[in-house]
């Protein structure tokens, strides 16, 4: 079980939390997983093709996992996947 | 019997190492390396304030004991110290010795000799009393202190918006004495600003931000040359407005201009203090081109209009900007000084419901669409590149 945050424009589609739980051995099976509880998430992170949206930056713990192994980069328990989005407000 | 003092200070130069002003002059021509020496100027303030070696610290003799750790902490540190005959500075290099510094030396014939062979020297810039007393609560920071503050009179920052994110920053950094502050904002002050746009007034409503913005500076500090820049920044003249400038703080409400301003910035290899707000949370890193990331980097593609909220208008808590705002002007501070550890390859995450700071590691791409290249293969025409602005919010709907 990981912790997956979730940044505030995504809020709107996990009924406006911040952070959900959710299972998986990798970091691909938890979005994945997290995409299974709240299916309105599942087109803002991941492509047609099943691969993150370059434009969704996601870390565990405080490293990016395209500098890991990608979707396949192993969580353990109570690892944080973190989604970031770029903001620009100003 | 006790020996005269001419005999004494025979005796100490005997003991001491002493270095010609040619060698030391070659080691500073060499550049600053790992094994450069520090340069101590160990005169009287009276003395200094006519000219020094460019880069030396000053510490005079009297002062020695008490304040060599503050300059130099690390004891096996090479340092070379100097006065105006090499008497002084042997003495001083005695004293060194018995502090433990183990590799100390003494330029013989000191400042006068290395003058009169015509190496380079710099007269020190002298703050007015009003100065003095202005910044004495920086100065009397010894990670800041006198050099500091002259570093900052001598900077020129620029602000990108004067309004939420920039307010704070502007105000900050005005009275931290940045000599030179540009602002770019194409907007008039509007009520609906005044709830986080603290530079901003309510009878100033309707004026240009620029100008609004300069005379609450001007009314802190009016030493600050406010250089207003009443336009919307874009890619026909966003070179001829960066171009000099030592820092640009980041606080622009859109993606295209995020991504131009990268992509210039990276060319002409200035630094950036970028903050993004929305909500209740807040973004900032540093980019400083070729020595970190840069914005492309942490960001390749700029997301789908419905997930980039930053078209019209969005809520956000309005002390959040003056968070995220100071932490800007804190690190501009600390680039100009050359202070601390500056939040390069770090981006900083603050939830405020939540009172938590995240720290993520930012690692540069050695893809990246813009830094992985040299500057001068970075094209005009590929700056900036980006879908277009108004079909992008109006997408968004
Ligand atoms: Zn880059």
């Amino acid at each position: 079980m990981a912790t997956v945050r979730i940044p505030p424009v995504l809020r709107p589609s996990v009924g406006g939390v911040k952070e959900v739980d959710a299972d998986g051995e990798n970091v691909g099976d938890v979005l994945r997983s997290l995409a299974d509880q709240h299916p309105a998430t599942q087109p803002q992170m991941f492509a047609e093709g099943g691969e993150l949206n370059r434009y969704v930056n996601v870390y565990l713990n405080d490293e990016d996992v395209r500098v890991l192994d990608g979707l396949e980069t192993p969580v353990g328990t109570g690892d944080v996947l973190v989604i970031l989005p770029a903001m620009a407000g100003g | 019997m006790s020996p005269s003092g001419a005999e004494f200070i025979r005796q100490i130069r005997n003991q001491v190492a002493e270095v010609d002003p040619g060698d030391v002059n070659q080691r500073l021509q060499n550049g600053s390396g790992d094994g450069s020496p520090a340069i101590v100027d160990v005169r009287e303030s009276e003395e200094v304030a006519r000219g020094l070696i460019p880069g030396a610290k000053h510490v005079p003799r009297g002062y020695l004991e008490s304040r060599i750790e503050g300059t130099v902490p690390d004891r096996s540190q090479h340092v070379v110290l100097y006065c105006a005959s090499g008497t002084r500075s042997a003495l001083a290099a005695k004293t060194l010795e018995e502090l433990g510094y183990e590799n100390v030396e003494s330029m013989t014939g000191g400042y006068t000799l290395w003058k009169d062979r015509g190496y380079k020297v710099e007269v020190p810039k002298v703050m007015t009393p009003e100065q003095r007393e202005r910044y004495s609560r920086h100065m009397l920071v010894p990670e800041i202190g006198a050099e500091g503050q002259q570093k900052m009179l001598d900077a020129k920052v620029l602000l990108l918006g004067a309004g939420g994110l920039g307010s704070p920053t502007a105000l900050y950094l005005a009275a931290a004495g940045i000599g030179t502050i540009g602002i770019v904002d194409d907007d008039v002050v509007d009520l609906s600003n005044l709830q986080r746009q603290v530079i901003h007034t309510t009878d100033r409503i309707g004026e240009p931000k620029v100008d609004s913005a300069e005379e609450a500076m001007k009314a802190i500090n009016p030493d600050v040359n406010v250089v207003k820049y009443q336009t919307r920044m874009d890619a026909s003249n966003i070179m001829e407005i960066i171009e000099g400038y030592d820092v640009i703080v980041d606080g622009v409400d859109n993606f295209p201009t995020r991504y131009l301003l990268n992509d210039a910035t990276v060319r002409l290899r200035i630094p950036v203090v970028s903050a993004s707000i929305l909500g209740f949370d807040g973004q900032l890193s540093v980019f400083a081109p070729y020595d970190g990331p840069c914005y492309r980097c942490l960001y390749p593609v700029p997301p789908p209009a419905e997930l980039a909220p930053s078209c019209g208008a969005n809520g956000v808590l309005g002390v959040l900007p003056g968070t995220m705002g100071l932490l800007q002007a804190t690190e501009v501070i600390k680039l100009v000084v050359g202070a601390g550890e500056p939040l390069i390859g770090r981006l900083l995450l603050y939830e405020a419901l939540g009172a938590t700071f995240t720290e993520l590691k930012v690692r540069r791409d050695p893809e990246c669409a813009v830094c992985s290249r040299s500057p001068d293969e970075i094209a005009d025409d590929e700056m900036g590149v980006f879908p277009d602005y108004e079909a992008f919010c109006a997408a968004a709907g």
